[in-house]
């Protein structure tokens, strides 16, 4: 009887890129076409193509019940992996068995119009998902329970918050009771909270049900809270398939040294008068691929190039949650005067003492300021992943710590002078 | 449910779904769902509502007559011009509606499309209704002033779901090739307006072709001709005439149009997800 729910042999998908530029028009094909031709006539070659597999011969099956995660980093093939089981793009080659009615939540609140009330939006998202009416109505109450909106069931969805559309938007999807149920990285949005929520119930979803989940993310906390089988994917390939703490690990093991580096060459930055400064890359110290174990301290490595000799700058550094909102920041001044600078590339140095910073994501935002006035701002400078260590367990998590840290922290310059 | 008997589906490269009719049919319900979307936002984003459905053709009536009936002074016979306008524009408002929501209707989808699974083909049918709505509020006002100003309908008029569903069929087969054309080629979203444009002037709306021998037959070639003849004849109790070679003409080219609709529609179908 145990037959595998999903059956995935030998997958393939490729996408094409053509050198010259996108053609969507139609002016743009014909030119290009007539281009073409000529240069194979008089050099007997046409413009290059390049395939691009984006999955290459991948190959795995699912149980019932089952609740397998994928891991990998951005580009390595998850979501073209989904789009395939969703039978939202074709494969190039290979073949997929799936035993079961599959729903697939690519994302949230697929087709919600703003326009049109809670209650509107249930019925029109539940069809686009693959639910009958009937079936709908049979849930709609169990729906509006658990997004929490009766209240506002009336009311079209655009004066919505956004924490309530990610709960009404959640709460039909997860009503949908398919045998297959296809979910990527939709947790990411809503506040803890809700994820909380919403992975209890893709956990009740799968253990009480019976029924089996992909699931994609890139919050390996959950993943590994979450899942009882995770596969890994690099460049499109199947690189590991297994236990989830041996492919997270593996995952986290497999970070480049290129990316721990970040350079600020192409980040958008804040208008300033002066540009005698100018940020140009960052790394952290001590941890790899900007993954900083939960209960560690912070170091950063700036670098900064000046133009001209200039004394008095003021650095700032400042964290935030992933969505930008600021925990805490701290200026260079409140430490040390760090002197007068040459011309030419210079470190400095940024130590924030042991934060307990709840596992998950944040952002880094640097300024320079000088007596000229802001010389360089990078308000999304640098994003960090905090991970669960054996720490966490223990120790209370923060998350808004305002103030606190921020006198602590402390500024140096090269690391010859510490 | 039974776990012995669950649905298996099986997704191979370059195998068209061969129950891709089966499964268009499963998800008409979504068809439903989404035609009731576009009609319920229609209506509720519009300040003036259902009185666009009205006052746009009252205003076309008016041009159609000034320009045809009086500076033109093309024939009428022993009709009031405005009918003659009015009932021509009836079911010329229902084509353009039609082929201009199904034409847009993928582009206008794009976030459905690329993040969910369903017949591709439902996107562009669903588009129809909101024409249909349209021209269901118009004929109701249409009527009435028929039967003040020309005279009581006759069994004519029990056609006119034949026509409208002619004009609907031509939408909707010129429509798939223009929606499925717009994901790779954005520009041809500008070619719709022009052919309604054009269109309005080589098919009989302001004008009656049973008073133009000369040009009848060159006017027929225009698949609309017939329908808007068709329509005319059936509103007005056959005081118009109908002319069968034109409405042959339409009935063959409506089959064509859907037929090769339907093919390149399905053809280009699978990439739309990698390309919108």
């Amino acid at each position: 009887m145990s037959q595998p729910a999903i059956e995935v042999s030998g997958l393939s998908k490729r996408y094409v890129i053509q050198h010259e530029s996108r053609h969507d028009n139609l002016r743009d094909t014909l030119h290009h076409s007539a281009r073409k031709l000529w240069r194979k006539l008089r050099w007997g070659t046409g413009f290059e193509k390049e395939d691009f597999w984006a999955l290459s011969d991948i190959s795995f099956s699912v149980q019932p019940g089952e609740v397998l995660g994928i891991i990998g980093r951005n580009g390595a093939g998850k979501s073209t992996l989904l789009k395939v089981l969703s039978r939202i793009t074709e494969p190039t080659t290979g073949k997929i068995k799936l035993r079961g009615r599959v729903a697939s939540l690519l994302e949230v609140g697929t087709g919600f119009h703003p326009e049109l009330s809670g209650r509107e939006n249930i019925f029109l998202n539940g069809a686009i998902l693959g639910m009958r009416r009937s079936e709908i109505k049979a849930r709609f109450d169990q729906i509006v329970a658990f997004a929490e909106v009766e209240r506002f069931l009336d009311t079209p969805v655009k004066r919505y918050s956004s924490g309530m559309y990610v709960r009404l938007a959640f709460a039909v999807a997860a009503h949908l009771e398919p045998d297959i149920l296809i979910v990527d990285e939709v947790l990411a949005v809503g506040d803890s909270q809700f994820q909380k929520k919403c992975l209890g119930k893709i956990r009740e979803v799968s253990r009480m049900e019976g029924r089996t989940v992909i699931f994609v993310s890139h919050n390996l906390l959950s993943v590994r809270e979450l899942c009882s089988r995770v596969i890994r994917l690099a460049d499109g390939q199947l690189a590991g398939d297994g236990a989830p703490d041996n492919q997270i690990e593996a995952h986290l093991g497999a970070s480049t040294a290129t990316d721990t580096e970040v350079s600020f060459e192409k980040s958008e930055r804040s208008k300033s008068k002066s540009k005698i400064v100018r940020y140009l890359s960052a790394r952290m110290e001590g941890h790899d691929n900007w993954l900083l174990p939960f209960g560690e301290s912070l170091d950063l490595q700036l670098k900064i190039k000046v133009e001209q000799t200039i004394g008095e700058l003021e650095f700032g550094v400042s964290l935030c949650t992933a969505q930008g909102q600021e925990i805490c920041s701290t200026l260079s001044i409140w430490d040390s005067d760090l002197g007068i600078f040459s011309s030419g590339i210079h470190e400095v140095f940024v130590r924030f003492p042991p934060i307990d910073l709840a596992p998950g994501h944040y952002q880094i935002g640097i300024g320079v300021k000088s007596g000229h006035g802001m010389e360089d701002h990078i308000p999304e400078a640098l994003r960090f992943q905090v991970i669960a260590s054996a720490l966490s367990a223990e120790r209370p998590r923060l998350y808004s710590i305002r103030g606190a840290i921020a006198q602590e922290a402390s500024f140096s310059r090269s690391k010859s002078s510490q | 449910m039974p776990t012995t008997e669950l649905p298996t589906l099986v997704i191979e490269a370059g195998k068209a779904e061969r129950n891709y009719w089966r499964d268009l049919w499963r998800y008409r319900e979504l068809t439903g769902f989404l035609a009731w979307r576009d009609i319920k936002v229609r209506y509720k984003q519009a300040v003036l509502g259902i009185s666009w459905a009205v006052i746009q053709p009252a205003v076309q009536t008016i041009l159609l007559t000034f320009v045809f009936g009086k500076l033109a002074k093309m024939p009428a016979g022993d009709l009031p011009y405005p009918m003659i306008v009015l009932c021509g524009l009836l079911p010329w408002v229902l084509f353009t509606s039609a082929f201009n929501g199904a034409g847009s209707s993928l582009v206008g989808n794009s976030h459905l499309i690329s993040k969910v699974y369903f017949p591709r083909l439902a996107v562009p049918i669903s588009s129809l209704a909101v024409s249909l709505v349209d021209f269901a509020i118009m004929l109701a006002i249409t009527l009435p002033l028929l039967m003040i100003f020309v005279g009581a309908p006759g069994w004519q008029l029990l056609l006119l779901p034949l026509f409208a569903g002619l004009a609907l069929v031509i939408a909707l087969g010129a429509g798939l090739w223009i929606a499925a054309l717009t994901v790779r080629y954005r520009d041809f979203k500008f070619i719709t307006p022009f052919i309604v444009q054009i269109g309005m002037f080589v098919t009989p709306v302001g004008y009656r072709t049973d008073f133009l021998p000369d040009w009848r037959e060159i006017l027929a070639l225009n698949p609309l001709a017939g329908v808007v003849e068709g329509v005319r004849w059936s509103l007005l109790a056959g005081r118009t005439d109908i002319y069968l070679p034109g409405l042959a003409m339409s009935v063959v080219s409506a089959a064509l149009l859907l037929v090769t609709g339907i093919w390149y529609f399905r053809r280009t179908e699978k990439q739309f997800a990698d390309i919108i």
